[in-house]
């Protein structure tokens, strides 16, 4: 459960591209140990709010703190040795194409630490066992189904036990029972490594089973902010129009 | 985009000598294009040899100078046709390749995966890749130079009566150190130009599938232009440094 201490600290947050404006002026808090969520409409910001976090994009303007460190300040040799402290799951899952699922997991193990072959072989099995796919090893990432390709994509962000994960969108695209088994998987996977999470998404299942708390981007801006609970029973006709979609597709899901 | 290679290029050169060696990558990428390239560069090669002699005898016998045929054809090959053609063949089956695979990677996050996971994605993917192109085109070109020698003996012999040891004694007395060294030496970097154009366009390749469709033809159509400018800039510069070549 989370702890009063700040994982992820963003202040001041400004992104745009050419005159599009996406991220204005947001700022928020995510405490360690906290399973927090982002919601928003499509086109919002919430993928954008997470690339910058990791600097794959360069906010424009802001500040952005990641277990104290100012990541926009660092070196690209030092904003490394923070991201090796991060896990990220892509929309996509974003598998090494070329490489098997054993490669792929293999992969941020044997350039970040000094494991034998063994060890490696004995992570790769234990976290493949964790998201129940151990007959998928020695598969090519096109072998795979979308489910799968998701449940080693989380594998790999894992593998090196992060402190902070993040997820872009993580039930997109799959059917109503494998989005249930990859939340509650989250879950888990977030109760037993102890990890600090960001969770974009428009899955209303997927947030009731995850979130701790959840803001809500709007015109990039934070429009709201509370647990889903507060969110979800809210009289704010925005936050009703929303959800009404959301909460239809929820009870679609769970019957 | 003359901007993007020369930036490509410099970080290149930037990265390579940085430790750590990804070595098994390139290794790997050279045996892979190499055993990608061979069957092609062999047919045409073979092809290419056995048209060219068969195109250059009748001349010859019109001026009565068939004993200069081997040698005629063998400096044409070493010095010019094979080196060209086979970097020509290489920047459509590689440098193609190259560009379809970094922009299906870009397209599909893969390398924002790998740059989150605090790999650098231009040391792993680009500096490799670069590296295998530079120093495997030169060897395929010395393999594809014996293989035309091979056709266009064979297309002297089915009109006159010559040996194998003959015909490779009177190439190896008309060909020159002189013609060999700059011929194979050039070819680094027709690979070079082959590797950072097909890498540079995949790499940055943008707007989904159509867009890794775009990376592809342009690293072929780019780099094959760069290598005819490039050949022609450097056969002068080596005429020019040693005019008795």
């Amino acid at each position: 459960m989370a702890d009063n201490i700040k994982m992820v600290e963003i202040k001041n947050l400004h992104k745009q591209f050419g005159d599009l404006v996406v991220l204005e002026d947001v700022s928020l808090d995510v405490m360690n140990g906290e399973n927090f969520v982002v919601f928003g409409r499509s086109g919002t910001g919430k993928s954008v709010l997470i690339k910058c976090i990791v600097r794959l994009l360069e906010p424009d303007s802001g500040s952005i703190k990641i277990d104290d460190v100012d990541v926009l300040s660092l070196s690209t040799k030092k904003l490394n040795e923070v991201r090796k402290q991060l896990g990220f799951l892509f929309q996509s899952a974003a598998l090494y194409d070329s490489m098997s699922v054993r490669q792929n997991l293999e992969f941020p193990l044997i350039r970040h630490f000094d494991f034998s072959s063994a060890e490696r072989e004995e992570k790769v099995r234990s976290v493949l066992k964790k998201v129940s796919l151990e007959e998928a090893i020695d598969k090519m990432p096109a072998e795979l189904s979308g489910g799968m390709r998701k449940r080693i994509g989380l594998a790999r962000s894992i593998i090196s036990e992060p402190k902070l994960m993040l997820y872009d969108e993580p039930t997109t695209g799959l059917d109503p029972i494998t989005a249930k088994e990859i939340s509650s998987l989250i879950l888990e996977l977030q109760r037993s490594l102890k990890m600090t999470s960001i969770i974009v998404t428009h899955d209303l299942l997927c947030a009731e089973i995850i979130a701790d708390r959840a803001i809500v981007l709007n015109d990039g801006e934070i429009q709201y902010e509370g647990t889903i609970n507060e969110l979800t029973s809210s009289k704010d006709p925005f936050l009703r129009n929303f959800f009404s979609h959301e909460i239809i597709k929820a009870n679609n899901r769970s019957l | 985009m003359i901007g993007g290679l020369t930036q490509f290029s410099i970080s290149f050169f930037k990265e390579l000598f940085i430790p750590p060696y990804e070595v098994v990558e390139v290794r790997k990428h050279m045996i892979e294009l190499g055993m990608k390239t061979l069957p092609i560069v062999s047919l045409t090669g073979f092809i290419i040899g056995l048209v060219l002699a068969m195109q250059t005898q009748p001349v010859l016998a019109r001026f009565g100078a068939e004993a200069f045929l081997p040698g005629s054809v063998g400096i044409s090959i070493v010095r010019e046709i094979g080196p060209i053609l086979t970097a020509l063949i290489f920047a459509g089956r590689v440098g193609s390749g190259i560009g379809a695979e970094l922009g299906s990677m870009r397209v599909t996050e893969q390398i924002d995966a790998m740059e989150v996971s605090a790999v650098d994605p231009f040391r792993f993917l680009v500096v490799t890749r670069i590296f295998a192109c530079t120093f495997i085109l030169p060897i395929l070109t010395v393999y594809v130079i014996f293989i035309a020698l091979i056709g266009s003996y064979i297309a002297v012999v089915l009109v006159q009566n010559m040996t194998w040891a003959y015909y490779t004694g009177a190439v190896i007395t008309s060909v020159q150190f002189g013609d060999a060294i700059p011929g194979v030496a050039k070819t680094f970097v027709f690979g070079f130009i082959v590797g950072v154009v097909g890498s540079y366009k995949g790499f940055t390749a943008t707007n989904g599938t159509e867009g890794v469709g775009r990376a592809s033809t342009t690293a072929v159509v780019v780099s094959s232009l760069l290598i005819l400018i490039f050949d022609m800039i450097l056969v002068k510069v080596t005429l020019w440094l040693w005019p008795t070549i």
